[in-house]
């Protein structure tokens, strides 16, 4: 296979290929630096841990359901999403404080990252409609978040999380 | 004139009776335990008293002029130290890591510092007034200490119980923070109480 055998042209050629190649993801590094660091993780939220209760059961629904607490777990750094992790969720609802432990449950991450577990209606607790989540397990480090709902009328709430290797 | 005082002591009543009575009917109690229920009325009963105070102090409700007014002034004072330590105990026992976050300026609710904020005030002023006949502090002093705390607790109590999504009604709990606001701003108009800071020698 004489055409196959690297003659000074596709020498040239490669060369200059690789070196404008290498040319430019350096000046798209120098351009967007945010992109070499990725995906930040997330921080937790202050507040995040009150009444935390380690160990929530996995649960189908927490109590009569009706309301949805729902969001999604990624990887830092190049966001993959990470399945099978286990979401613990609490807050004051309609069927109890968030100490007892009836608010609580768990949940795990489906293949895509995402999680959904039905739970009561939040309602107003120290001042604002507002739900907890944690990550407490080993793999990553743990994350508290404490989101707040725009609305007290609503039905859902979300919370995503980015976290980091532990 | 009989309708005066009538209607000076309907209009205070209203405007402490609704706030509680919407407070005390609200939707929310029915999630909420007796301890919670208590301690959320007792901030409704403060910010009533703290209604109360200025217009005491600047003899302002009929048949209480200045002297009897204060005298009563003193004991509204010490009911609002034990309000406010209703308060702060209820909800304590509720969900002690709110409140020592709360306590501690690291709550992520905005309004939880403006409330321990009047809290410290309000117990400044109460041991200020004990110590006063004790430590014999002069009434200039006294005057300025006392009119600053008093500032401090009504703005801080506004600015608390606005930013709460809680019992209180929106519309009732609006005209009481704007009553407390503008009865203490026309007491210390009254009592001319920026002579206290500009002139430093009497």
């Amino acid at each position: 296979m004489i055409h196959d055998r690297p003659t000074r042209r596709t020498i040239l050629a490669t060369g200059s290929a690789a070196m404008a190649a290498a040319l430019l993801t350096g000046a798209s590094g120098l351009l967007v630096p945010a992109r070499a660091q990725g995906l930040a993780p997330t921080p937790s939220m202050r507040g995040g841990s009150n009444n935390y209760l380690p160990g929530a059961p996995i649960v189908d629904r927490i109590g009569g359901g009706g309301f949805w607490m729902t969001g999604s777990v990624r990887r830092a750094g190049d966001g993959a999403p990470l399945a099978g992790v286990r979401i613990q969720i609490w807050a004051h609802t309609t069927e109890g404080h968030e100490r007892d432990p009836h608010s609580h449950g768990a949940t795990l991450t489906d293949a895509n990252g995402q999680f959904r577990l039905e739970m009561p209606q939040i309602v107003p607790a120290f001042g604002q409609p507002h739900g907890h989540l944690a990550y407490d397990d080993h793999a990553f480090q743990t994350v508290f978040l404490r989101p707040v709902m725009p609305s007290v009328r609503d039905t859902s709430l979300s919370a995503q999380f980015v976290l980091q290797p532990a | 004139m009989r309708l005066r005082p009538v209607l000076i002591w309907g209009a205070l009543s209203a405007a402490i009776v609704v706030p509680l009575a919407v407070a005390a009917t609200s939707p929310l109690l029915a999630w909420r335990d007796p301890v919670y229920i208590g301690a959320g009325l007792a901030g409704v009963a403060a910010m009533a008293l703290i209604l109360l105070q200025p217009l005491l102090a600047g003899g302002y409700l009929p048949g209480l002029p200045p002297l009897r007014g204060r005298r009563v002034h003193r004991w509204i004072g010490g009911t609002l130290v034990v309000a406010v330590i209703a308060h702060v105990a209820g909800l304590w026992l509720t969900s002690p890591p709110d409140v020592i976050d709360a306590l501690l300026f690291t709550s992520p609710t905005p309004f939880s510092a403006w409330g321990v904020i009047a809290m410290w005030a309000v117990f400044a002023s109460a041991l200020l007034a004990i110590l006063r006949r004790q430590r014999r502090i002069r009434p200039r002093r006294w005057r300025l200490a006392h009119t600053t705390l008093a500032m401090v607790i009504a703005l801080g109590s506004v600015i608390h119980a606005l930013l709460i999504e809680g019992t209180m009604g929106t519309v009732s709990k609006t005209a009481l923070c704007l009553l407390v606001l503008a009865a203490t701003a026309k007491v210390m108009l009254d009592l001319r109480v920026w002579a206290l800071w500009s002139r430093r020698r009497a």
